[in-house]
């Protein structure tokens, strides 16, 4: 299983803090799963289109070219504004 | 040591920490981070801070390891304040201590620059007219770009 988590404005805009899902066939890398996240509605598509959208892979931040084999912790999330 | 808290703190008492029992110690460096009540021209009355619980320690981690390696600091103290805060509320402590000042205040520098651009939190703003997530700003990059230069 998957686990997938939201934050932020993200998090609002597809109305989720977090799920687990078995990998989809069509998923190998993180931008394979922002993909097939943003094909369940309009509202998920426009969210994971969101500018500047960063992902992390095990909490800690990736490029979007970074495989998945099925057993991770993904983060999807808007630019930083702590401190 | 890193801390994320909702609690307040206190500078005399992460000072006196900092400093006890190092005689190697020439200097301390520390900066507070506030709320500020205005932002983009509105009145802020509130804000609040959200994180990711575990990924913020392990990059707080990672950007006080990158600091050692590139200045030879003795301790460092991060503390980060989580959920509701009011203006004028301390929300960063950072205290760097090491021989010298140079090495003390560019460390503690890198390491806000650093926490501003990479550590996971994420500030919702509450004006008079409702809430709103706050923006990242240029700014904020490109103070944390110029130490990779």
């Amino acid at each position: 299983m998957i686990r997938i988590k939201y934050f932020a404005r993200l998090r609002e805009a597809v109305g989720q803090r977090e799920e687990s899902l078995p990998l989809p066939e069509s998923v190998a890398t993180v931008t394979d799963l922002r993909d097939f996240l943003g094909r369940r509605d309009e509202a998920w598509q426009q969210a994971m289109q969101m500018g500047g959208l960063l992902v992390a892979v095990n909490q800690t931040v990736v490029d979007w070219n970074q495989p998945l084999s099925g057993d991770e912790e993904v983060a999807f999330f808007p630019p930083v504004t702590g401190g | 040591m890193i801390s994320i808290q909702q609690a307040d703190f206190s500078l005399q008492q992460e000072y006196e920490a900092l400093r006890a029992d190092c005689p190697t110690i020439g200097a301390i460096v520390t900066f507070t981070g506030l709320m500020r009540d205005f932002n983009q021209g509105d009145d802020i009355q509130g804000l609040f801070l959200e994180h990711y619980p575990g990924m913020t320690e392990k990059s707080l981690a990672d950007i006080c390891s990158q600091a050692r390696d590139r200045w030879p600091v003795e301790q460092i103290r991060i503390i980060h304040r989580i959920g509701e805060l009011r203006p004028s509320d301390q929300i960063v402590f950072v205290g760097v201590s090491g021989q010298h000042r140079g090495e003390a205040f560019a460390a503690c520098e890198f390491i806000m620059d650093y926490l501003k651009t990479r550590a996971p939190f994420w500030k919702r703003e509450i004006t008079r007219e409702g809430s709103r997530w706050v923006d990242a700003r240029d700014s904020d990059t490109d103070a944390a770009e110029r130490w990779q230069k």
